[in-house]
């Protein structure tokens, strides 16, 4: 469990677990909007990567 | 006017700093204390874990050193965890080993651990305020 992109999603699960808690009051909603905080952290960063990696420096 | 005074004065916890000392000591205190009993349970799994997960990822816990402004940072966020920094110091854990491949996503998980515990304890300040 070393792997960049896994521990980038145990991260991105364990911050949008607690935002999702703090943020929604049902647990419906909180799934929901920490399902989709998760999506976009993650592909935020495979993205985010891809990005940097043709810049030069 | 005078009734709306009386309704936030009702609303207003007596206890609220001796809430956010103890949602700083234990992650999810306050809220449990305040009758938010999923989000406290919520809280007390997921932000140990992360913390449990940073040391065993072997991160550092770093220390204050004023010369070096963002280390110290560093160590303010770390402490921000309240109990499991104590104990994780008073087991001499949170070394680091700075060449492991995890080092700095150890670090991240620590520091992030601490962080969003002092979220959750201005979260509990707002709802012992009768803001939330």
């Amino acid at each position: 469990m070393t792997s960049h992109l896994g521990l980038m999603v145990v991260f991105a699960f364990f911050v949008s677990a607690v935002f999702a808690t703090l943020m929604r009051e049902s647990a419906g909603e909180q799934l929901r909007f920490g399902a989709r905080l998760m999506g976009g952290f993650v592909v935020g960063g495979v993205v985010l990567g891809w990005l940097l990696y043709v810049l030069p420096f | 006017m005078a009734t709306t005074t009386a309704r936030v004065a009702a609303t207003v916890h007596p206890h609220t700093y001796a809430i956010c000392a103890a949602a700083w000591v234990v992650p999810g205190a306050g809220h449990l204390w305040l009758g938010r009993r999923q989000k406290g349970i919520a809280f007390l799994l997921l932000l140990p874990l992360m913390f449990a997960c940073g040391l065993w990822l072997e991160g550092r816990l770093f220390p204050f050193e004023i010369t070096q402004p963002l280390v110290a940072l560093a160590a303010a966020a770390d402490v921000g965890i309240g109990l499991p920094y104590l104990l994780a110091k008073a087991m001499s854990m949170g070394a680091g080993r700075v060449v492991a491949i995890t080092y700095e996503y150890g670090n991240a998980f620590l520091i992030v651990a601490g962080l969003l515990n002092m979220l959750v304890v201005l979260d509990a300040f707002d709802i012992a305020q009768g803001r939330k």
